[in-house]
């Protein structure tokens, strides 16, 4: 598919729609990992035009809704107790800690500064040589380059005042913990596409093979997605389980290897918790030890440990694809995007607050 | 938090004792600083897909122009406006 005028083709969805319906023989579960896949899919109607043997279940891919609760609660604690000034994406700012979010501790006084991009974090620690600056490094591996690369500058610029609180969150290993998890039941999967952009698709192909799984990159536009599940239909109807590229004009099979570089210059690879969801071997980055004045989790020894996420919230069941948003007895009751009990409300990618604002599953 | 926007490279300044190409890079009327240690190859008139201040792929400019255009739609740009200024115009959009 060359231009993207075509994508919101109603037409062209409907062929796309069409086609879908006359591969399907049988029920097939699928998997959007992307939360942004997750948002164009319910705001765009996708959800409720595919037919009913297919079912998108929706996954653990917004970074926001997976930052540990006590990472929340470490960066609130920087802000609030330390001589320091706290910058973040805005993604961050309402989702809620174990006590208050980071927009609620800025309310009260904390220095806190909302970015657009992790280097901004690094002028501001040169501006303000007095006073530590950490940057609350979320994301997965498309956003990881970004980190990385604020670390690099600040150490060219031999700054000794700045750090990175990290949380990078790695997606192929989080696939295979969902596809191991007993309850949860994926026949087959988009995959990220601007993740893959940095990362390549080689990271797929295992996944692919051992489990017996279609994994197709995708991209995010309506027709990108109809597009996607129409590849994994047809290689899960024909029994073939291999790795496919639907993003191709944005995706390169090795990805950005000077991106990859720079990933791996600053980080290694480690074992993380995902919030909602738990430990995952080898599914995060950690600060690497010739960077380690750069890492907030060693510059401040602050011990705070995982807290208990809201009883009424069942984000991790919703995340692993084994309840959808609407199964929640909260749901648009006493959760709601102004006042979330969990991350999928607050972030705009998260899969509850996309079934809130535009699922019609609720009167809002 | 994963999505890209596409802009065009307005200037390359060097930096870090010319080791670092940092960019001016246009996105609707907003004119940002974005990182082009990732795109070796990209130049001045190179449309950039750029997240968080890097740029992670180049785009030709068609792609630029409709990308631009749907994610202005869907309301992901924030405060960036009026594409009309800095990319090609378009017959019937």
């Amino acid at each position: 598919m060359k231009h993207m005028n075509e994508y919101r083709d109603p037409e062209l969805a409907k062929l796309y729609l069409e086609k879908i319906a006359k591969t399907v023989t049988q029920p097939w579960s699928i998997m959007e990992v992307c939360g942004g896949q997750t948002h164009s899919l319910v705001k765009n109607g996708i959800i409720d035009m595919l037919p009913k043997d297919i079912t998108m279940i929706h996954g653990p891919g917004c970074p926001v809704c997976v930052t540990s609760l006590s990472l929340i609660d470490k960066a609130i604690h920087l802000a609030v107790n330390e001589n320091v000034i706290l910058c973040s994406f805005g993604d961050m700012l309402r989702v809620p800690g174990s006590k208050i979010s980071l927009l609620e501790a800025k309310a009260k006084g904390a220095a806190i500064r909302i970015l657009y991009s992790p280097l901004e974090a690094v002028k501001i620690a040169g501006d303000n040589p007095d006073r530590e600056v950490v940057f609350f490094a979320v994301g997965f591996e498309t956003t990881a380059p970004a980190n990385a690369l604020s670390v690099i500058h600040a150490h060219r610029k031999g700054l000794s005042n700045y750090s990175i609180l990290a949380s990078h969150v790695l997606v192929p290993p989080a696939m295979e913990a969902v596809i191991n998890d007993k309850e949860s039941k994926i026949d087959g999967f988009l995959a990220a596409g601007h993740v893959c952009t940095i990362m390549g698709n080689a990271e797929y192909y295992p996944l692919s093979s051992q489990y017996k799984v279609p994994i197709v990159v995708t991209g995010f536009e309506p027709i990108d997605i109809l597009q996607g599940i129409l590849m994994v239909v047809r290689q899960l109807e024909q029994k073939k389980y291999v790795v496919e590229n639907q993003y191709a004009r944005i995706v390169r099979e090795e990805g950005n290897t000077a991106a990859q570089k720079v990933i791996f210059e600053v980080f290694e690879i480690k074992d993380q918790t995902w919030r909602g969801i738990g430990t995952i071997p080898k599914s995060g980055y950690a600060v690497k030890e010739k960077y380690a004045s750069y890492d907030a989790n060693k510059k401040f020894s602050i011990t705070i440990d995982e807290a208990p996420e809201h009883p009424e919230c069942i984000s991790g069941e919703i995340m692993k694809g084994i309840k959808k948003p609407f199964e929640c007895p909260q749901f648009g009751k006493k959760c709601k995007p102004s006042f979330p009990l969990g991350a999928p409300m607050v972030s705009s990618e998260g899969a509850c607050a996309a079934y809130f604002h535009f699922s019609g599953s609720v009167e809002v | 938090m994963c999505l890209a926007i596409p802009g065009k490279i307005k200037s390359i300044d060097l930096q870090y004792n010319n080791s670092v190409r940092m960019a001016k890079v246009v996105f609707g009327g907003i004119t940002k600083e974005v990182s082009l240690e990732m795109l070796p190859d990209a130049d001045i008139g190179d449309y950039v897909l750029v997240h968080v201040g890097v740029a992670i792929s180049k785009v030709d400019e068609e792609e630029a122009y409709k990308t631009f255009k749907y994610l202005e739609e869907i309301g992901e740009l924030g405060e960036l406006e009026d594409v009309e200024d800095y990319l090609p115009k378009k017959e019937g959009l």
